[in-house]
């Protein structure tokens, strides 16, 4: 993999996730509690805020430090389990990671993830986007495929029934909407896999 | 004071603060108590931030029990004990138990001087499950 900069990175982060914060309200207003895409906006802006200051420290205590920032400004129940995804990412990945080490430290990461939200793949939530981007990362897939795979899986959590999360509570009547977690984390993987393969 | 400290977390800074309420009126001032509420933009919510600082606020050597109403409040207090971060943390309980009649029997079981682990007891036996 070829080295990145991580400021680009942020800022292509956060304005992806500004520029879909209506349709991500929107879709948590459907089955959840609407405020989603304000929550991610908040928070992904806060993290360009500093986004210079993460870009200068090391790959892995600058993720920790996103997250950590993630933890504090998004809120709901987001906020815990995207700042987790970082933080675990930060802990396992290395200074310079090669494909291998990245794909290692992202299967960590979304085990966190799956322990915070006391969840698992199959119920709803951004697990069931991030585990097929996962399992797309060992099978060799380039970034371009690797982000139709989360649009997919995205897609795939229509027809789901959520047994996590506040949709949860909607039973039956959760069926029929996608999941925003997992919309969120599709946007995001395509942000970087494009990023990082240098288109815009 | 030594007595087990209370949390209160709820979605509303209403139901946290009048939960609050009920247990000082019902328990009295012999245990730590504090409450937060809200995302802290004015809306439903919670924040780790304000949880972490609801427990240093009800702080006491022989632990926190932390008492929480929907699924989101659970997630962030656990992410708050995370980031508080050893030793402290060992001793810091998120309890599985109705917020309001969970605080109220758990502060009446560290108002006697009961140790941690029978304060959540005491908070669990509330929980069917």
């Amino acid at each position: 993999m070829a080295a990145f900069d991580l400021a680009r990175l942020i800022t292509a982060a956060a304005d992806t996730i500004a520029a879909h914060s209506e349709e991500l309200t929107a879709l948590d207003q459907a089955i959840g509690d609407g405020d989603h895409g304000l929550n991610m906006k908040r928070g992904f802006e806060a993290v360009r805020a500093d986004a210079e200051a993460f870009s200068a420290k090391p790959l892995p205590e600058a993720l920790k430090a996103i997250g950590t920032k993630l933890v504090m400004t998004v809120g709901g129940a987001s906020g815990p389990l995207f700042g987790t995804l970082f933080l675990a990412l930060g802990k396992e990945i290395s200074a310079e990671p090669d494909r291998a080490n990245l794909t290692a430290a992202f299967g960590k990461a979304i085990e966190a993830v799956a322990a915070r939200g006391k969840s698992q793949v199959g119920q709803k939530t951004m697990l069931d986007v991030l585990q097929p981007v996962h399992d797309a990362l060992v099978n060799g897939k380039t970034g371009s495929e690797i982000a139709d795979i989360a649009d997919s899986a995205a897609e795939a959590t229509v027809p789901m029934k959520a047994t996590r999360g506040r949709a949860s509570f909607l039973g039956d009547r959760s069926i029929g909407h996608m999941d925003a977690g997992g919309r969120s984390v599709a946007l995001l993987v395509r942000t970087i896999g494009e990023t990082l393969e240098g288109r815009p | 004071m030594s007595n087990v400290g209370i949390v209160i977390v709820s979605h509303s800074p209403l139901v946290a603060e009048g939960t609050a309420d009920m247990v000082r009126q019902m328990v009295g001032d012999e245990v730590p108590l504090a409450w937060c509420g809200g995302n802290g933009h004015g809306g439903l919510g919670t924040s780790v931030e304000a949880i972490m600082g609801a427990i240093d606020k009800a702080w006491s050597e022989a632990g926190v029990a932390i008492l929480v109403d929907l699924g989101g409040a659970e997630t962030n207090s656990e992410m708050a004990v995370e980031m508080i971060g050893e030793p402290r943390a060992q001793k810091i309980i998120v309890c599985n138990a109705p917020i309001v009649e969970g605080a109220v029997m758990a502060a009446t079981e560290a108002s006697g001087g009961a140790s941690l682990k029978e304060v959540v007891a005491t908070a669990h036996e509330l929980s069917p499950s």
